[in-house]
């Protein structure tokens, strides 16, 4: 069984370093990660002919491509819904060159997150005029998601401390990645337990992802060209998007059913058609957490664990390095960064490649997992 | 010119107003100017009861300001088969519960008319 984009590849990745404070442009984060894939590649700027990135990035295709020198797009798509969005990054290169519209697909997100427009802080999501939701006090990305997370947790009997348990394990992961923001820092569950509220009763301040600078990049090309290439490759072996009818970004409010993650579901499904692998087929799984809920969520909504018992598997220690599913062996972005998601792309690699700093031994097949688009990455 | 500008004219004379489809009857929240059942773009507003269940809630509060004033946000579903977001009041975080009757009243917040939502009376 092959997906239609099976013989895609990601054959270079590069990023800066994540911190709080870059000290430079977004441009030049961007540049520097894309210049960085582009060399591990072993390709010259000239034969980059695509460029994915989000709708939400600043740095514009052909201020870029002046940057990087490259002469001629004949490719450009840019994904919507930011973090949930990230795998439809390459899916959209993938299918670009799959379809022969381009033959080398740059896919690059690079923003000072942190020291300039913060998505945490109050307000920053204030439409013009009156709305639904910020005038209610839903005003952070805390607050939004919270909302949601509650239904999830009241029904499953989920509490803070269930929640605390995943975290611990993040940060564990980021504590012997050294590109990690918190690397050496690993917590124990009480300093979770003791972190302040962020939105009682759900979230606590280690609960919620970092606010980052950085930029993140990587180059998409075809399986057969890999081949030939300084890194070899790693296959696309399924990359899918999910956007459901009553759906809403952030705002999720208005489905019948908030109890279950039918985004997630729903990828999941046209995962497994796509490839013909299962659940147990999968060495490492990579879960975009703007919160730790959305973790246990996906946990389920993937068909790891059945629905409320995400919170056993990870007490079990099923998700840490040697368990049976070694989750955000990076730290995820809890505990290596927040570039918007991307970075656990990146992660996703380099587990196939054998590369990863917390290397899953033998990692075959690796799930990214955005919650309205999600990867399979696997060797050529 | 907004999709819900008739709802918030709604909230400004004392009632909540949803869009209902003039062909097919369908309710829906937020707005929209088609229907998503029969994409018909006629519609007419319809007055809620002001019954309404909790459905979810969480506290909202200032992430660094401890002085700043909290606010229970819940999720209500109404009896006509839509769900809103309002702040419940008059009841305390702990003793918010799933399925919660709830009644419907306005106030002005921030210099807007916003529907607010408290435990209905007898309950």
């Amino acid at each position: 069984m092959t997906s239609y984009l099976d013989s895609t590849a990601i054959v270079g990745i590069g990023q800066t370093e994540f911190s709080k404070n870059s000290g430079r442009s977004e441009l030049q984060l961007a540049a520097e990660a894309s210049l960085a894939a582009i060399e591990d590649a072993g390709l010259s700027p000239a034969e980059i002919d695509g460029m994915v990135t989000f709708t939400l990035d600043s740095n514009d295709e052909l201020d870029l491509a002046l940057c990087l020198g490259v002469p001629a797009l004949r490719w450009t798509a840019r994904a919507p819904f930011g973090g949930a969005g990230a795998c439809a990054t390459v899916q959209m290169a993938a299918a670009a060159v799959a379809s022969g519209a381009a033959n080398a697909v740059l896919v690059y997100r690079a923003f000072n997150e942190r020291s300039g427009f913060r998505f945490g802080q109050p307000g920053a999501y204030l439409p013009p005029g009156p709305d639904h939701h910020v005038a209610f006090g839903l005003d952070t990305p805390a607050k939004i998601y919270a909302m949601w997370y509650q239904r999830y947790m009241y029904k499953y009997g989920v509490t803070n401390e269930d929640l605390g348990r995943y975290v611990v394990v993040a940060r564990e992961h980021a504590a012997t990645n050294p590109a990690a923001w918190f690397y050496e820092r690993p917590i124990t569950l009480e300093q979770h337990q003791h972190s302040r509220w962020i939105v009682e009763p759900i979230l606590r301040l280690l609960d919620c992802c970092q606010e980052s600078d950085g930029g993140v990049a990587m180059i998409v090309t075809s399986a057969e060209r890999a081949r030939d290439l300084r890194q070899g490759g790693v296959r696309i072996k399924a990359a899918t998007q999910a956007h459901l009818k009553d759906g809403r970004i952030m705002f999720d409010y208005y489905r019948p059913n908030l109890d279950d993650y039918e985004e997630v579901q729903h990828n999941t499904q046209q995962m497994w058609r796509a490839t013909g692998l299962t659940p147990n087929d999968i060495d490492v799984a990579l879960i975009y957490e703007n919160f730790s809920p959305i973790v246990l969520m996906a946990l389920e909504g993937h068909g790891f664990c059945k629905p409320g018992e995400a919170k056993d598997f990870i007490k079990d220690g099923h998700i840490r390095l040697g368990g049976k599913l070694p989750v955000n062996t990076n730290g995820g972005l809890l505990g290596e960064g927040y570039i918007h998601g991307m970075n656990n792309i990146l992660e996703g690699v380099r587990q196939v490649r054998g590369s990863a700093a917390n290397q899953v031994a033998g990692a075959e097949n690796v799930l990214v997992s955005a919650s309205r688009s999600t990867l399979i990455l696997g060797n050529l | 010119m907004r999709d819900d500008d008739f709802f918030w004219e709604g909230l400004n004379h004392g009632r909540l107003l949803f869009q209902q489809c003039a062909e097919c009857d369908t309710l829906r929240h937020p707005a929209a100017p088609m229907c998503s059942q029969c994409q018909s773009l006629q519609w007419r507003p319809h007055a809620a009861s002001g019954a309404g269940t909790v459905c979810a809630w969480i506290e909202s509060r200032h992430p660094t300001r401890d002085d700043a004033h909290p606010r229970i946000v819940g999720l209500i579903d109404l009896p006509e088969g839509v769900r809103l977001v309002s702040n419940l009041r008059d009841i305390a975080l702990s003793e918010v519960r799933e399925g919660l009757p709830v009644e419907v009243f306005f106030e002005e917040i921030d210099g807007r008319v916003l529907h607010q939502f408290r435990p209905a009376r007898g309950v």
